[in-house]
């Protein structure tokens, strides 16, 4: 486990944006609880709408609260202008902010009604105003209990904030998602660890400062509070630190190999033309194309087949070449996005069975595997049985399997190997076709429409000849083989395994670019 | 008015207040005298405490007015008043995250007039504590010691009124005895107006000047302890005076 130690060290960027969303949410969260509180210790209806609503927040889980505010972003734009951002920081700190509400406010309340009715009435019969009474009495004996509460919402929301990665905000969920994709063991162990040790950390500090606040000891609750804004502000040095120069290009990632490859090779070359550029991996399939035609993202790769029928809505197959210029059209009309070109292969969804199993129940192409698909498992990504593809396949040959299953992409072909699966939803440029000697069944009806890979320009960096320049030479560059070669180096997972950068750069001198 | 009656300190008129369906108090009409030690004695649930709560706007009245020293209890700010009265009462109330010297310096300290550790420690020698008593928490306290306080607390702000709601009510007989009688000092040497809320007749009838008797919201009687204990006051009054009465009678049997 030596490997880890320099993947952990190359993480101070991800630590230091990390703790700066987890300090942000928790402060957000604590400038809305703590004065619900007060509310909600004198209106019992009001206690009881706030701890209702926060437990319902609670209820959601973290992953799709995260991605709900991105259609709540985009239609508040509505009210705030195109400039309000729908991915990133904003998004991820609202949802962190709700998620950290509900242990400091039931904290902060309980606190309240636990205190004893004889010390309330004596601050009234003493003459204190409410604001007195508050500040004097309720506040330093809820304190303790208060700070319990933050210190259980620090715990929840820093290990939540590793799941803002999906909406494009890096942390220490970078490292875990990108190994989680490419298989590589080493980069989630460092990310775990490093977001755990954070936690810790963060529960040692606050700790300390309730503990002070108990036993009424001054130095700990400075202390206590005053490494942790420390923290904060190395982290805030940190991030705002390499400040120089325009607005990076930001290029974003599908959770899959592929997209991470072609987010690098695009990346680097943008890199040698002198740009300064990011990486938002590990999107949604959706989200993905709602990032680049807002301009969240400026850059995406995306696929004709998935545009067609997920974001045009339409399930007729007119044809490869008129899918394609349809497409182009139609973002450049309702959103200005520029469609720069195809890069020259396919990857498409089709079905995939083991060689060996294929042969024994004798199916060669789609109508051969209705006649046996009731007794058999099919595997798929978690997107795929929800898209119109599928529903159109499937009416097309009559497909009715015994069970359906979904896997993350990078484990459904582990499932076909271990037999948990008989059929899976493969991309047909992936490398892991031939490396595991799988047979790609036939569409004799041409169910499923094609899906050439696409790269997408945000509407506002789509005036931008010098960087138009930089990728114009990837358009029609990149086929089908180079790209299976350079999936299955990211995908392996023997000695030969390579990074996503690594496999780009390969990819780019294999291919003379 | 009689011209030498002494100045009315407070004066209650046409008083009434309900909770749902219950009078707690149910028209009560009273002028006490500056400088009378007036012990309101009554049953629990009799209303005795509510009245109390009304006169530091503890509790707002249905009906009715009070006059503290010829004002408008409602035309003073709720703050202001209370600390212009003394208040102590059976559950103490000390501020647990407080030292003792900053639980008696609260009221003068809410009134900008901070008090020093001198005027702290003549206040904790008015109630028989010692000066060291000042730095310590209230949890570290005895039962007697802490009510202690909370009457130095109640003196602090150098109040005309003092308003005890059951102040002895929680505390050891003996305890009880000394401290009642050290209040009883306290109201002379001071010269407060003191109203007591009690239901034990016998402290009435040992430390008041003056005693009411409550019964359903209503004033049943309203006598000297001399005058109890000769008989006046009607059926409600001579009930609770035979209570002592009867245990001091036993008692003396048993020594005889």
């Amino acid at each position: 486990m030596n490997a880890i130690l320099p993947i952990l060290l190359g993480l101070g960027g991800k630590l230091a944006a990390h703790v700066l969303l987890a300090a942000a949410a928790i402060a957000l969260g604590m400038a809305i609880a703590l004065p619900l509180a007060v509310w909600a210790s004198r209106s019992p209806a009001v206690a009881r709408i706030a701890l209702g609503f926060a437990s319902l927040v609670q209820t959601i889980p973290a992953l799709a609260l995260l991605a709900l505010f991105f259609p709540i972003l985009l239609s508040l734009r509505a009210v705030f202008g195109e400039g309000l951002p729908t991915l990133g920081f904003l998004p991820a700190l609202l949802a962190l902010a709700l998620y950290a509400l509900l242990p400091i406010l039931r904290n902060a309340v309980t606190a309240r009604e636990h205190m004893a009715p004889g010390v309330l009435e004596a601050a009234d019969g003493v003459g204190m105003t409410a604001w007195q009474k508050l500040r004097l009495v309720e506040a330093p004996l809820a304190a303790p209990y208060v700070m319990a509460g933050v210190r259980t919402a620090s715990v929840w929301t820093i290990g939540a904030a590793t799941l803002a990665t999906t909406i494009g905000q890096p942390s220490l969920g970078d490292p875990i998602f990108a190994g989680l994709q490419t298989q590589n063991w080493t980069l989630v162990l460092a990310g775990c660890i490093a977001s755990a040790a954070l936690a810790l950390v963060a529960d040692a500090l606050l700790g300390l400062v309730e503990r002070g606040f108990a036993r009424r000891r001054r130095w700990m609750v400075w202390t206590g509070a005053g490494l942790a804004l420390a923290g904060i502000g190395a982290a805030a040095l940190a991030w705002f630190e390499p400040g120089e120069g325009e607005e990076p290009v930001v290029i974003g990632a599908k959770s899959f190999s592929e997209q991470y490859v072609l987010a690098r090779l695009i990346g680097q070359r943008l890199e040698e033309a002198g740009y300064r550029v990011e990486y938002r991996d590990g999107l949604g399939s959706a989200a993905v194309h709602d990032a680049v035609t807002s301009g969240a993202i400026d850059i995406s790769i995306d696929y004709t087949g998935t545009l067609w029928t997920n974001e045009m809505g339409r399930t007729d197959n007119p044809g490869r070449e008129a899918i394609y210029r349809a497409i182009a059209a139609w973002e450049r009309e309702t959103s200005g996005t520029l469609v720069l070109g195809r890069l020259g292969f396919e990857n498409a969804y089709a079905l995939a069975m083991r060689a060996d199993r294929a042969a024994a129940l004798g199916v060669a192409s789609l109508a051969d595997l209705a006649r046996v698909a009731p007794r058999l498992v099919i595997g798929a990504d978690p997107e795929f049985f929800r898209r119109p593809e599928w529903r159109a396949v499937r009416d097309a040959y009559g497909l009715r399997f015994a069970r359906q299953r979904t896997f993350q992409p990078t484990f459904m072909y582990n499932a076909l190997q271990s037999g948990e699966a008989d059929v899976i939803s493969a991309y047909t440029s992936d490398g892991r076709i031939a490396a595991d000697r799988l047979v790609v069944l036939d569409d004799p009806k041409g169910a499923f429409p094609a899906y050439d890979a696409l790269v997408l320009v945000a509407p506002d960096r789509a005036d931008d000849a010098a960087l138009v320049a930089a990728l114009r030479p990837l358009v029609g560059a990149i086929d089908v083989e180079a790209m299976r070669r350079a999936n299955l180096a990211v995908d392996r997972t023997d000695a030969d395994k390579q990074s996503p950068a690594a496999a780009a750069r390969a990819l780019s001198a294999r291919l003379g670019l | 008015m009689d011209d030498a009656a002494p100045p009315t300190a407070l004066r209650l008129d046409g008083l009434a207040k309900h909770f749902g369906r219950t009078r707690a108090i149910d028209g009560v009409d009273l002028a006490i005298a500056r400088g009378s030690f007036v012990a309101l004695v009554g049953a629990s649930g009799s209303g005795k405490s509510t009245l109390l709560k009304t006169i530091n706007r503890l509790v707002a009245p249905d009906a009715g007015t009070i006059l503290f020293e010829g004002e408008d209890v409602t035309a003073i700010a709720a703050p202001a008043l209370r600390r212009r009265i003394g208040y102590v009462f059976q559950s103490i109330g000390l501020f647990p995250h407080m030292t003792v010297a900053e639980n008696i310096g609260i009221g003068p300290r809410l009134a900008r007039r901070p008090i020093g550790p001198e005027r702290v420690a003549e206040l904790l020698e008015l109630v028989e504590l010692e000066p060291a008593h000042a730095r310590r928490m209230p949890h570290a306290l005895s039962g007697g010691q802490r009510q202690r306080v909370g009457v130095a607390r109640a003196l602090a702000g150098e109040p005309q009124v003092l308003l005890m709601d059951e102040p002895f009510g929680a505390l050891d007989p003996v305890t009880r005895d000394a401290l009642g009688r050290k209040v009883r000092e306290l109201h002379d040497r001071l010269g407060l107006t003191t109203l007591m809320v009690t239901h034990d007749m016998a402290e009435a009838l040992l430390l008041a000047d003056r005693v009411l008797v409550m019964a359903a919201g209503r004033i049943v009687a309203d006598e000297t302890p001399r005058a109890l204990l000769a008989g006046a006051g009607g059926d409600e009054a001579q009930a609770l005076v035979a209570v002592p009465r009867d245990q001091a009678d036993a008692i003396a049997e048993l020594e005889g």
